[in-house]
């Protein structure tokens, strides 16, 4: 008897591998597709090569002044020269390192808390939202532990930008959790406060809360309290944010069973035990992507304070344009902010990305 | 023997059940919030009344009819500086829904484009729609006003060397100068004529659409509205003896004349706010576009509907129904957004009123109640439009 022998596998035919195969598909499938292939390299190419070629082929990198700008690219050495303001802000020189510890804990505590097998992690998160603010914010302040004092008109540059958008973020969380039980409480009153407070702040612009902060909350506290500039735009920033923050958890309230609910009815728990260990912890843990895109909102948004006189990132930036020295380089200071802003928020998004698929899986 | 409880013990427990019944703690509760928000409001109140008082500040809305004696760079209606501050207001909320509309025009135009670009199955299109999305989506607004205002707007030529288009465009530093139609006397009729084609398309529209429901026979509605659209005016143009022309900008002096002039402010905010935008929308689009299932596609085909018949019966009224409601939440962020205009100076509602208006009376809490109050209503109005939308809209279920 004889035994079945299948024929080896032929190779495909040669336009449907490879890179020519890759290219028929993917670009030249039709003629209309090809002709958008052809237009659409016609369009980019060429800019495409000028950018690059103005960013860092003719680019002057070295240089103390603008007389070092002598060719067509990109004159690097203005960016360069502005560096240390654009990260500390007018934070004094000698007192820098202090920025430089917070940056630096910073970045452990965001690796240790990303990173999947930390031991401990809950109580890692609880130290950072709660104890590690308060830590920082002695260390940039001063006038504690022998530390010099350093005034917050000081701060500014990455630096500030940074303060912004974790103290909004961070403060705003608690009151957008109150917030939100608020807003699907069963008593009407709290019902319906939580819920006009939380349409108003969404209604409005950004820039007309920070206005409000600056000129309104000195009228309506008595003249003995000192309200700083950034005190009022942080006040500013976290009721316009903790309102965001309140709809985002909602939307995780909204999405825990019911089943969970009457589990935490039936073991006769009282509400908030029921909340604190049964409901809030889910809830929090599947609007961590949210959270993680409000951050982003929010991170841009900060860029606003500089209507109100901060000078945060942005604001450093387009003060150092206004330089008679460096007149005319406005493009490459806007391009390394836009590039620095550009790393923070894409790469959370991709995180933000990566923690939905990640938690989608488990259902 | 049972211990027979004391009167005392039972008043305690009946103390106690009353301390434990859900209701009477959620009456308690609630009378102390109320309590609370009385007390801040009153204390902020009070304190507002106060140092109101301390610096002279008298309250009330008597600011509006007082003259403002600032000029305003560009309003839609007639201003100058003997008008009141009232009046500030009212040009200043038009610049503002000016610079909205125009926004969401464009960039729903370009998220839609964008959207459906990044769905292409032409690998470069895709990629180059991704790159733009992630690019932009990713700076903040502010950064991208400022750099369209003053590194790109603010490196164009002077007037003298404008950029010109057929001597009819105009492009320099001090704006883009348009040829402006003139109304000669039979206009009115050429404008009447283009509402009645507008409204006879609408019309057939409707009319087409219940006969394809009975009948199933479906009608050209949008070439024949595209065409009486434009031919209808064009035909009462000629009859009355082309009564509109164009005036045209021209160099006089330092400046061109005549024409419409778009200010350098409005460009930079319209094409900050529309490409920001624009970048959602298209995230947007794409989400509700990947919603509708694979199989609506297939059982649309498998009816032998055409591709284009498949779209636009099947695929993009379902698409709708998912992109709509974050649409308009993109369109509320828009005309929000356009209130960054006073960072570089555009006259909308804040800069004008909250910014120029709030320095020359020093009346803060009117002016910013005011304005506050100008995007709540936006806000509101918008999403009880939105909620009747959808509810039409919605999937109605057995």
């Amino acid at each position: 008897m004889s035994v079945h022998q299948f024929k080896p596998d032929q190779t495909p035919p040669d336009m449907s591998v490879g890179f020519v195969g890759w290219m028929k598909k993917n670009l030249f499938s039709s003629w209309i597709n090809s002709f958008f292939t052809l237009l659409i390299l016609y369009l980019v190419i060429p800019p495409l090569a000028a950018a690059i070629e103005w960013l860092f082929i003719n680019a002057d990198w070295i240089g103390e002044s603008r007389d070092a700008c002598t060719s067509d690219g990109a004159c690097w050495v203005f960016v360069i020269d502005r560096f240390s303001q654009l990260i500390y802000g007018f934070y004094p020189t000698e007192e820098r390192w202090r920025v430089n510890i917070v940056f630096i804990t910073f970045l452990l505590l965001i690796a240790a808390l990303i990173y999947e097998k930390t031991p401990h992690k809950p109580k890692l998160a609880i130290f950072s939202l709660v104890i590690y603010p308060i830590i920082v914010f002695f260390l940039l302040l001063g006038d504690a532990f022998g530390l010099v004092k350093v005034e917050t008109h000081q701060w500014g540059g990455l630096m500030l930008t940074l303060v912004l958008a974790i103290v909004g973020i961070v403060a705003a969380l608690p009151i957008g959790i109150l917030l939100a039980l608020g807003r699907r409480s069963h008593m009407p009153i709290v019902r319906s406060f939580s819920t006009i407070y939380i349409e108003f702040w969404r209604a409005v612009p950004l820039i007309t809360v920070l206005f409000m902060a600056s000129v309104m909350l000195p009228l309506f506290v008595g003249s003995e309290v000192d309200f700083n500039k950034l005190l009022r735009a942080m006040i500013g920033i976290i009721m316009f944010q903790s309102a965001y923050m309140a709809e985002v958890i909602r939307g995780g309230l909204q999405a825990i069973p019911k089943g969970q609910y009457e589990a935490g009815e039936a073991l006769s728990l009282s509400y908030w035990q029921s909340m604190g260990l049964i409901i809030l912890p889910q809830a929090l843990k599947i609007t961590i992507p949210s959270i993680v895109n409000t951050f982003i909102a929010l991170f841009k948004d900060t860029s606003l304070v500089l209507v109100i006189g901060l000078f945060d990132l942005l604001a450093i930036g387009q003060s150092a344009l206004a330089d008679p020295e460096w007149l005319g380089f406005s493009t490459e200071m806007y391009v390394f902010i836009a590039f620095v802003f550009w790393v923070f928020c894409f790469s959370m998004s991709r995180y933000s990305i990566y923690l939905e698929k990640k938690l989608h899986t488990g259902h | 023997m049972a211990a027979h409880p004391s009167s005392k013990d039972n008043s305690a427990n009946n103390l106690r059940k009353i301390w434990f019944d859900p209701n009477v703690r959620a009456l308690v509760f609630q009378i102390i919030v109320v309590i609370g928000v009385i007390g801040f409001f009153f204390y902020i109140i009070s304190n507002a009344l106060f140092n109101l008082e301390q610096r002279g500040i008298t309250t009330g809305f008597g600011f509006m009819n007082q003259t403002a004696g600032f000029g305003i760079i560009q309003s839609l209606i007639e201003y100058d500086e003997s008008h009141t501050f009232g009046r500030t207001f009212i040009v200043g909320l038009l610049n503002t829904l000016l610079i909205s509309a125009l926004g969401i025009i464009f960039a729903t135009i370009i998220g839609f484009v964008m959207g459906v670009a990044r769905l292409s199955n032409n690998w470069l299109i895709s990629k180059v729609a991704t790159v733009y999305i992630e690019t932009l989506r990713n700076i903040p607004l502010l950064l991208q006003i400022f750099f369209w205002y003053f590194a790109v707007l603010r490196a164009l030529p002077s007037p003298r060397q404008s950029v010109s288009l057929g001597e009819a465009v105009f492009l320099n530093v001090r704006g883009l100068y348009l040829p402006s139609p003139v109304m000669e006397a039979g206009s009115s009729f050429v404008v009447i004529a283009f509402f009645i084609a507008v409204i006879g398309s609408i019309v057939l529209a409707k009319w087409a659409k219940r006969r394809q429901m009975l009948t199933g026979q479906p009608f050209p509605v949008l070439a024949v509205s595209a065409a009486s659209i434009v031919l209808l005016p064009l035909i009462v143009f000629f009859i009355m003896g082309m009564p509109i022309g164009l005036e045209y900008p021209a160099l006089k002096g330092f400046n061109f004349q005549g024409g419409v002039v778009v200010i350098p402010e409005l460009a930079a905010l319209l094409v900050a706010l529309s490409f920001y935008t624009a970048a959602f929308i298209a995230e947007i689009v794409r989400s509700g576009i990947l919603a509708v299932s694979k199989g609506q596609s297939e059982a649309a085909e498998s009816l032998g509907l055409t591709r284009t018949q498949a779209l636009k019966l099947v695929i993009i009224p379902q698409a709708m129904r998912v992109i709509i409601p974050p649409l308009t939440s993109q369109y509320l962020n828009l005309t929000k957004n356009s209130s960054l205009a006073t960072a570089i100076g555009y006259p909308d509602l804040v800069s004008v009123f909250m910014g120029t208006t709030l320095n020359q009376t020093g009346q803060a809490i009117e002016v910013i109640a005011l304005t506050m109050a100008v995007y709540l209503t936006i806000s509101i109005s918008t999403s009880i439009l939105m909620n009747i939308y959808n509810k039409k809209m919605a999937l109605v279920e057995r």
